[in-house]
């Protein structure tokens, strides 16, 4: 029974820990989409630019964690702003293939880029010493960095709903995700609001990248192989909306922790049965406006 | 000038439709004449050869529900690779005679599509895209994990082939599989044609660019959705057998999301939703993959990826659409 | 005389908001009806209650003396209702002739052919041929809808329609966003339009209304404000109030 126990606290925690990697990284994804129709599906590359900037950062330089990770925040969300300025922005009215078509093209660029740079291998994380250790609560242990993990995307979430529940450029991303042409109308200025917010989502995604490259890798492959299960989280939760995405990637996040505890033989199997489960009952997502 | 507007107004694209004129132009038989010009000429070729008329097959399949339909799919190997598995299992386990084999693979990536068209084509857009990604994805686990059947990650080896019509062995030089696989190519493009200047196709067409409006005129939208994607589905099929019954093996990459994406990028390069960019697409992607990715495996995606960003921002309809912009523009000059 | 098309008591409610409030609505056989109304007075909301692209809260739709309340689009579309789009709702990159074949072709029950030629339907081409030069289109039909000026697309808007062969045809603002030197001749073709189809239009602009219509009904905030002539409305004061502002009274 307590072993029982001590396996569900365990899987539990680590779930919570990759569902908040998955939310901090996918959050950006669902708000592009949700405000531009854009089918982003390169939103990885930027997980995984911030992970490689970061871990340069850290590795090369000698940076610590808290720094290269903002290093990584802010290097992202620039080469975004670039990217949507020349190149998505061009996309906003073409049709949902020449959006995939584009993304699935930085994709294999991204992937290219990033084998010439850094070689295949994944990248070695060097964690500080205060993430190394355990955290003790309940007379039980929890691994620092993962409780670390947890508690600092708990903080960006509550900035970043804070932000768009209070602030007036909240209040125009929700104005213009309900409406764009109406926001259009009373003087928002959509093309500034979209870059904007675009930037926030990569840097997002970077950060995610960053602090969860423990949890998820940084190789090459990484926006590819990861693709499914951010768009998952999208398709879930809901486009743009931020609640939506944070119950479906916690989902996703425990879900999958479990599958592959008690069940490692079905892979990720039973996560895309309950996706397509969940899509045929509600298209739009768990918490998505019914189109 | 006058010879080179009539030239390229034989490459007018094939977009089916009430006036459109279904007889098979002269050039059409251009690929077929090629096809049999590389068999006497370049017989060290021929393996290579039939793995481009396998997937030209493919990128047939793709075409009429992705050109023709406006059926957004990365998911497309899901019946490539049931297919190719249904083919090898039963050439394993039960019969190693490969006309069965086909009309099993068919029967089996249909009804596959069929049960999961019927399902995801209630949806539409980036959620339709997510479940053609996830279906596939279950398909790769599965084949993954039941090694007893499909041999797991080491794919499925062993397989035998019958003579075709007990008299031409598959041998180790491609001559039996490339003819036996540019039979079936024909075939497919045959029907693929003959559906796209169908009534039918011509409402695909109209689906394809105003699904609201063809609900409005009382079409059954969804009921065409099906049965296109179940007729997609099986060719597929037959594509992923033939290769089984080429090569004699199935691998795991035969559900796998390169190939899916892949066989996108070939289709985008030739051009969609104009028959012959199935046919292009497949033989400069594969050719160039073939003298250009074993030397610079590195940089291969990195232009690729390019060519795809070039082709999306500057060249929508591929290579053909290109040739298309230019026969307007002769047409134009001459018209004036 | 029973009417073609009827409303009773229809009501469509989002949540606490009241979009359609028990509408009772009659159209003759052959009438020439328009329903007015101001922005957010629940036209488009009723429009699509009679196509069926949204199912009503409470009250019933009769097309033909038959029930059609849950019947789907495409089978109201097979019992002879047709309709227009106020934003044009064409099949852009196909010719004129195909986009007025496709809706032929789904009357006619040759649509679905997966076996044989589309150019070999002749009955198909020809009455597409004919219904685009009796709309003056005939020298249009081998162009795509995408190259052709606004107000001849909108023309194509109407010929779809007319290619079902209607009883009852919707036409949601015909000459919305037609400039005025083009949308006569988009009257004339409403002019020109068989009598024996009922025809209800949806219409802001009060010119074309007074000048097409036998019958106006006017809603307000979902419900019907009033049904008269021409001559009843114009001359209403309550009408004049909420439709056409204070200042013009």
């Amino acid at each position: 029974m307590e072993a029982l126990l001590g396996q569900l606290v365990s899987v539990a925690f680590h779930g919570t820990a990759y569902g908040m990697i998955l939310y901090v990284i996918s959050v950006g994804l669902s708000v592009t989409m949700g405000l531009m129709g854009f089918a982003n599906l390169a939103h990885g590359v930027f997980a995984m630019a911030g992970g490689y900037v970061m871990l340069s950062m850290m590795n090369a330089y000698g940076l610590p964690f808290p720094l290269a990770l903002a290093i990584a925040f802010v290097a992202v969300a620039l080469g975004s702003i670039v990217l949507e300025r020349l190149l998505y922005a061009r996309l906003y009215a073409a049709g949902e293939l020449a959006q995939v078509l584009f993304t699935i093209g930085l994709i294999l660029m991204s992937i290219a880029v990033a084998r010439l740079i850094y070689g295949t291998l994944q990248q070695p994380v060097n964690l500080p010493d205060y993430m190394k250790g355990q955290f003790h609560l309940l007379g039980r242990d929890f691994p620092a960095y993962r409780v670390i993990v947890i508690l600092f995307s708990l903080t960006l979430v509550m900035l970043l709903w804070f932000g768009v529940e209070r602030t007036r450029w909240g209040a125009m991303l929700r104005a213009a995700v309900d409406n764009r042409a109406m926001a259009q109308s009373i003087g928002i200025n959509t093309s500034k609001l979209f870059t904007l917010t675009f930037a926030l989502g990569s840097g997002l995604a970077a950060i995610g990248g960053g602090m969860g490259a423990e949890l998820i890798a940084i190789q090459p492959t990484y926006p590819f192989e990861h693709l499914v299960f951010f768009l998952i989280v999208v398709a879930i939760g809901g486009m743009g909306t931020l609640r939506g995405p944070f119950v479906a990637a916690l989902l996703i996040g425990v879900t999958d922790t479990a599958c592959k505890y008690w069940l490692p033989q079905f892979g990720a199997f039973f996560i895309y049965a309950a996706t397509i489960a969940i899509l045929l009952w509600r298209p739009a997502g768990l918490f998505g406006k019914a189109a | 000038m006058t010879i080179a507007a009539r030239l390229l107004s034989r490459l007018a694209p094939h977009a089916g439709g009430y006036i459109a004129d279904a007889r098979i132009r002269p050039i059409e038989y251009l690929p077929w004449v090629v096809a049999i010009i590389i068999y006497v000429a370049a017989p060290e070729y021929l393996p290579l050869g039939s793995y481009i008329l396998i997937l030209m097959l493919f990128a047939l399949s793709l075409d009429l529900i992705l050109g023709y339909g406006g059926i957004i799919t990365l998911g497309h190997t899901a019946y490539f690779g049931i297919g190719a598995y249904s083919a090898g299992i039963l050439a394993k386990f039960v019969t190693a005679e490969p006309f069965t084999g086909l009309v099993v693979a068919a029967v089996c990536a249909g009804v596959f599509g069929l049960i999961t068209g019927a399902v995801i084509l209630r949806t539409t857009g980036l959620t339709l895209l997510m479940l053609t990604l996830a279906i596939t994805s279950i398909c790769y686990e599965v084949a993954n994990k039941a090694n007893d059947w499909t041999g797991g990650a080491d794919g499925l080896s062993g397989i035998t082939m019958n003579p075709v019509f007990g008299q031409f062995r598959f041998d180790m030089f491609g001559n039996t599989a490339y003819l036996y696989s540019l039979v079936f190519l024909i075939l497919g493009w045959w029907i693929v044609r003959r559906i796209v200047y169908s009534p039918f196709g011509a409402s695909l067409a109209g689906i394809r660019e105003n699904p609201v409006r063809m609900h409005a005129i009382g079409a059954p939208v969804y009921g065409r959705l099906v049965v296109v994607y179940t007729i997609s589905a099986m060719i597929a099929g037959v594509a992923g057998a033939l290769l089984t019954h080429t090569t004699q093996f199935v691998g795991l990459k035969v559900l796998g999301f390169e190939l899916s994406g892949d066989l996108v990028v070939m289709l985008i390069l030739g051009g969609v939703g104009r028959l012959y960019g199935a046919i292009v697409g497949p033989l400069i992607y594969l050719v160039a993959q073939d003298l250009l990715a074993k030397q610079y495996p590195e940089y291969w995606y990195f232009w690729i990826g390019a060519l795809l960003v070039v082709i999306v921002l500057f060249a929508r309809g591929g290579l053909l659409g290109i040739v298309d912009a230019l026969r307007a523009r002769f047409e134009k000059a001459r018209g004036r | 005389m029973t009417p073609v098309l009827e409303t009773r008591a229809l009501c469509k409610s989002f949540g606490a908001l009241t979009v359609a409030d028990t509408i009772d609505f009659h159209l003759g056989a052959g009438a020439r009806h328009a329903l007015i109304g101001p922005n957010g007075a629940g036209k488009t909301t009723f429009v699509n209650m009679l196509t069926g692209r949204i199912p009503p809260s409470s009250g019933s739709i009769m097309l033909g003396g038959a029930d059609i309340t849950a019947a789907s689009q495409s089978e109201r579309v097979k019992r002879g209702l047709g309709r227009t789009f106020q934003i044009n709702t064409l099949f852009r990159n196909l010719t004129v002739v195909d986009n007025v074949a496709l809706s032929v072709a789904e009357r006619t029950d040759v649509g679905g052919g997966l076996f044989g030629v589309a150019s070999k339907q002749k009955a198909v081409v020809a009455e597409s041929m004919d219904l685009l030069g009796s709309l003056g289109l005939a020298d249009d039909a081998r162009a795509t809808v995408i190259g052709l000026p606004y107000g001849k697309q909108r023309l194509v808007e109407i010929a779809i329609a007319l290619g079902l062969k209607p009883k009852v045809l919707l036409l949601d603002e015909p000459a919305a966003g037609v400039p005025s030197l083009e949308s006569h001749r988009i009257l004339e073709v409403i002019a020109a339009l068989p009598s024996d189809i009922a025809v209800l239009i949806i219409e802001h602009d009060m010119d074309l209304v007074f000048r097409f219509a036998k019958r106006i009904t006017v809603l307000a905030q979902g419900a019907v404000l009033m049904e008269g002539t021409p001559a009843e409305i114009r001359t209403d004061l309550r009408v004049r109030q909420v439709y056409l502002g204070e200042d013009h009274v």
